[in-house]
């Protein structure tokens, strides 16, 4: 990346020097709250909260991966939540394997549910998951894979918009129903669980939560400067045009198809990785991970933070999950589900440009209006 | 293969298309030359936009032969392809990319490579630069290059689109409807801009506005019911019972 580049896109852009700044202060403040004061002072920022954070962050990661195929490419995937499980899963593996015999059987060969279901052996699948480097490759290549397959099917045949839409939420389905199943061998309904170790540190030791932590940071922050490079280099304004006119982009002479694969394969890797990030800080992945209104939800972070300009996909994320922890767990608790459907309504009525469009909205002095028929505001084109 | 040995940029033999039992095309037949100004009249449903549709690849013809430059059979291209054989389509309602700039409209369209990877890491040369540059003066938008296309009134839109297929610099040229929702001032200028223009390049126009066609001064095709019906100049046309009947004397 060029000093050009920076400069102009990543420093004059007032939405981009702020999350780049708020996210270098998160990566630094939070582990240092966490460490120097007092437990009893009220500066201390306690583990639990350290792993709340880093699980938005994978969020904020998997809106930002969103956000670049629709906001910008017009693909409205609604079932995003599928490469960001499958991820999750690859880094699962490994971290099952990494149990070894100190599973509830023992059994240094097996994990736990394969015993209980009397499997004999490793099935191949999971083969090569003791190895981090190999489980890795993995978090990258399999939804990279399935996003190119499903992709070149998918934009060769021309599909698009609501279609497009729908074949995407039963993909997601039809995972979740296939590793619902204990024959998958991906541990059924209760997925994969029970971690005690990442490359041989503790996982409920706060030093490898603070770890997974900035990984955290530091990935969001590299997926951001990438995302950013690919909107404003040439190859962004292809995007923009195919969302906006895809034919006329067509009788330019791009091959339109080949511009949507190669970024809905980029958009399914960023999702694999904040998959990776997010099991080893959680605990836990399983089926539900696949349900494709967690996919539906992610759309709703970018709705509600902005669509079309990265940092309000990343704003949403952080600023909805951190609503949903709130809400959930007091008296508003039942009706969460409504708020965050309210929200969706509301954002779409009126605040077409999302909470980060809101300032330019007032400048302009009138709400919602003047927006309607602006072409960042189209659905699902 | 030189321009000079080319002897037809655009042959099209015996097409026929038809929809749902329409027939929409009608065993046509059409030989553009290179460097020819071709304008094309027809009533409603005559076949025009089919006929576009058809050369630029969209649709598929159900018979006949659509050769491009003597040699290439361009039914067998898609869009892109045919795109990037030389062959750039203005569409009847003026089609710019509204949330880029007038500039960035113009890059996109530059002749160059169209592969992924390139335009990832595309810079702009000087000598594109001012190649962009003077196009934009020719087509009259060189004061509104940082504005939003989005912005720009109809009839700059469609300065821009016919800018946007200058720079990427075709062989042939087809355009639908320059003039359709311009002011008399504008069409005139338009007229002007294609003559100019097809001093290097082949043109096709499509259109309705009889001054518009008086003011281009060159052969004319008239298309009736996905055929053609006559061809000379308009003087003579406008002379013709049959064309009389279908179309101008209305």
């Amino acid at each position: 990346m060029s000093n050009s580049f920076i400069a102009t896109y990543l420093w004059r852009d007032r939405g981009s020097r702020y999350l780049l700044i708020f996210l270098c202060l998160l990566g630094v403040g939070v582990p240092l709250l966490n460490w120097l004061p007092a437990e009893s002072s009220w500066l201390h920022v306690p583990t639990y909260m350290v792993s709340l954070l880093g699980k938005y962050l994978c969020f904020a990661i998997l809106a930002l991966a969103l956000d670049l195929i629709w906001g910008f490419c017009g693909i409205l995937s609604l079932g995003h939540g599928a490469f960001f499980a499958l991820g999750g899963y690859a880094m699962g593996m490994y971290l099952m394997r990494q149990i070894g015999d100190r599973g509830v059987y023992g059994n240094a060969n097996l994990p736990d549910f394969m015993v209980f279901l009397n499997w004999q052996e490793l099935p191949w699948f999971w083969q090569g998951f003791e190895h981090f480097s190999y489980a890795l490759l993995m978090v990258l290549l399999v939804p990279g894979i399935l996003a190119f397959v499903f992709g070149w099917l998918a934009f060769r045949s021309r599909v698009s918009g609501v279609y497009l839409s729908i074949i995407t939420q039963a993909l997601t389905y039809a995972l979740m129903l296939a590793f619902f199943r204990n024959d998958m061998g991906f541990g059924g309904n209760n997925g994969l669980t029970d971690f005690k170790e990442i490359l041989g540190f503790d996982l409920q030791a706060t030093s490898t939560r603070l770890v997974l932590f900035c990984l955290s940071v530091l990935f969001l922050f590299l997926a951001y400067c990438g995302c950013r490079y690919i909107t404003a280099s040439k190859l962004g304004r292809v995007l923009i045009s195919v969302r906006d006119a895809e034919s006329r982009t067509r009788f330019l002479g791009y091959r339109v198809e080949h511009y949507k694969v190669m970024v809905f394969v980029v958009s399914a890797l960023l999702a694999g990785v904040a998959g990776a990030l997010y099991v080893p800080q959680v605990g836990i992945i399983n089926p539900s991970e696949f349900n494709p209104l967690n996919s539906i939800e992610i759309v709703i972070w970018v709705a509600i933070g902005g669509r079309g300009t990265l940092y309000g996909a990343v704003l949403g994320a952080l600023l909805v999950n951190y609503g949903k922890t709130y809400f959930t767990s007091g008296i508003f608790a039942e009706y969460w589900l409504f708020i965050l459907g309210a929200l969706f309504v509301v954002t779409t009525i009126y605040l077409p440009r999302g909470i980060v469009g809101l300032k330019e909205q007032w400048a302009n002095g009138k709400l919602a209006s003047r927006f309607k028929t602006a072409p960042g505001a189209k659905v699902a084109q | 293969m030189s321009e000079l040995a080319v002897k037809s940029i655009l042959y099209l033999n015996g097409v026929n298309k038809s929809f749902d039992g329409f027939k929409a095309i009608n065993n046509l037949c059409l030989d553009i030359r290179p460097g020819e100004l071709r304008a094309i009249i027809g009533p409603n449903g005559a076949g025009k936009s089919t006929m576009m549709d058809i050369i630029t690849g969209k649709t598929k013809p159900d018979s006949g032969e659509v050769i491009f430059r003597d040699q290439i059979d361009l039914t067998r291209h898609d869009e892109a392809d045919i795109a990037n054989l030389g062959i750039g389509r203005k569409f009847q309602k003026p089609t710019v990319i509204g949330s880029l700039t007038v500039w960035e409209n113009l890059e996109l369209a530059l002749a160059g490579s169209r592969g992924v990877w390139q335009t990832l890491f595309f810079r702009l040369s000087d000598e594109k630069r001012a190649r962009l540059e003077s196009v934009l003066t020719q087509v009259g938008l060189a004061a509104r290059r940082e504005e939003l296309s989005f912005n720009l009134s109809h009839g700059q839109k469609q300065w821009l689109e016919i800018g946007m297929l200058l720079v990427q610099d075709p062989q042939l040229l087809l355009v639908d409807e320059p003039a359709a929702g311009m002011t008399d001032y504008e069409t005139l200028e338009t007229a002007k801009l294609l003559k100019s223009i097809s001093q290097h390049h082949s043109v096709v126009v499509v259109e309705h506005d009889m001054d518009f066609i008086r003011a281009l001064d060159t052969k004319v095709t008239v298309l009736h019911e996905g055929s053609v019906l006559a061809e000379g100049r308009l003087e003579l046309l406008q002379q013709d019972q049959r064309v009389i009947d279908v179309y101008l004397g209305r």
